[in-house]
């Protein structure tokens, strides 16, 4: 039996992975065109395709029961009102960023969507065992390129390492408590993955501060960076353009 | 910056119900694990396959177009060469 009380908690929790995922798939598009071999293309494509998926079940399994639909929820909310965490919005400045990034994430995603595969509602079950099989290769295709990268050239590996220290400060909130989630996800959970990729990537494991939460709240309370107006900017002019438009 | 390409790879699927691996086409990618990644992309997104093989295209030799007479030509009219001269069961499958 689910109370109102479980079903806000279920609503906040489904719309925020879904955020994570609408928002991380669209940074990911805003590469197509961009990246130097048409084979990564693809690849990126299809991770943003795959990301995009997830955030619509999400937002479905959300607006089910916020009685909202998920192009609702997914245009015509305000940045405040988007619960993804600040890893998911930031702007990749090279490739090293895209696949360091998408390892950081990818890492952390896979082992929360394994865990709620056994999640009580049946419906964010099913979402995360389908998710499962995408995300791990998502890590994979991450992973690989990072080692690449990171035990490739002096310059590649120079250019590895500043991605992961620049993105480093983004990786504690995705670990921050969450009274919403049915499972918690600590840390030291994720980390034998994590150090495995980044020792066979020779890459060093930054020590560098946390970026700073405001007044205790982060990206899943609506704080989010600079970054998240031109996103949603862009993500959602069209549908407010054009509202209930279809083709 | 010099402009170098990645080696050339064919790619090669088995689709769920057919028994060999056919050709799908080509693609780029630095080394072999990558052509393999790069197939699932490119050629298998859509179920067509499971299993696929790559193979640098540098390591295909091919017959020429050139000797195409002298390779393939003399097979039509030389009716011996040809299976026809025994009577198949009705009962036999496949053929």
């Amino acid at each position: 039996m689910t109370t109102a009380d479980d079903g806000a908690a279920l609503a906040r929790y489904c719309l925020a992975l879904g955020d994570d995922a609408l928002i991380y798939s669209h940074r990911l598009t805003e590469w197509m065109t961009r990246l130097p071999e048409l084979e990564e293309e693809t690849a990126v494509a299809n991770i943003a395709l795959d990301l995009l998926g997830q955030a619509r079940m999400l937002l479905t399994r959300a607006g089910a029961i916020l009685g909202r639909s998920e192009d609702d929820l997914a245009f015509f909310r305000a940045g405040h009102e988007f619960r993804n965490v600040r890893l998911a919005e930031h702007g990749d400045r090279d490739f090293a960023e895209l696949v360091v990034r998408l390892l950081l994430f990818s890492v952390w995603r896979l082992a929360l969507l394994e865990k709620l595969a056994g999640a009580p509602d049946p419906g964010l079950a099913a979402i995360a065992a389908k998710g499962v099989n995408e995300v791990a290769y998502h890590r994979d295709y991450a992973a690989r390129w990072v080692m690449r990268l990171g035990d490739g050239t002096a310059l590649s590996h120079v250019k590895a390492q500043a991605a992961l220290s620049a993105l480093w400060p983004l990786t504690g909130e995705l670990f921050r408590p969450d009274p919403d989630a049915p499972f918690a996800l600590d840390r030291a959970e994720t980390d034998p993955v994590l150090d495995a990729v980044l020792s066979a990537a020779t890459l060093a494991r930054p020590q560098t501060a946390q970026l700073g939460e405001v007044s205790g709240r982060a990206g899943r309370d609506g704080v989010h960076t600079e970054a998240m107006g031109s996103i949603l900017a862009e993500l959602q002019s069209v549908a407010r353009a054009h509202p209930g438009a279809t083709w | 910056m010099p402009d170098q390409q990645w080696p050339l790879y064919e790619v090669f699927l088995r689709g769920k119900r057919g028994l060999n691996h056919v050709h799908a086409g080509s693609l780029h990618a630095a080394d072999a694990p990558m052509a393999l990644r790069h197939a699932r992309d490119l050629y298998c997104r859509r179920e067509e396959g499971v299993s696929i093989w790559v193979v640098p295209s540098a390591e295909i030799t091919a017959s020429s177009p050139e000797e195409k007479d002298p390779f393939f030509a003399p097979a039509g009219d030389k009716p011996y060469r040809h299976p026809t001269f025994y009577d198949l069961p009705g009962d036999v499958p496949h053929m």
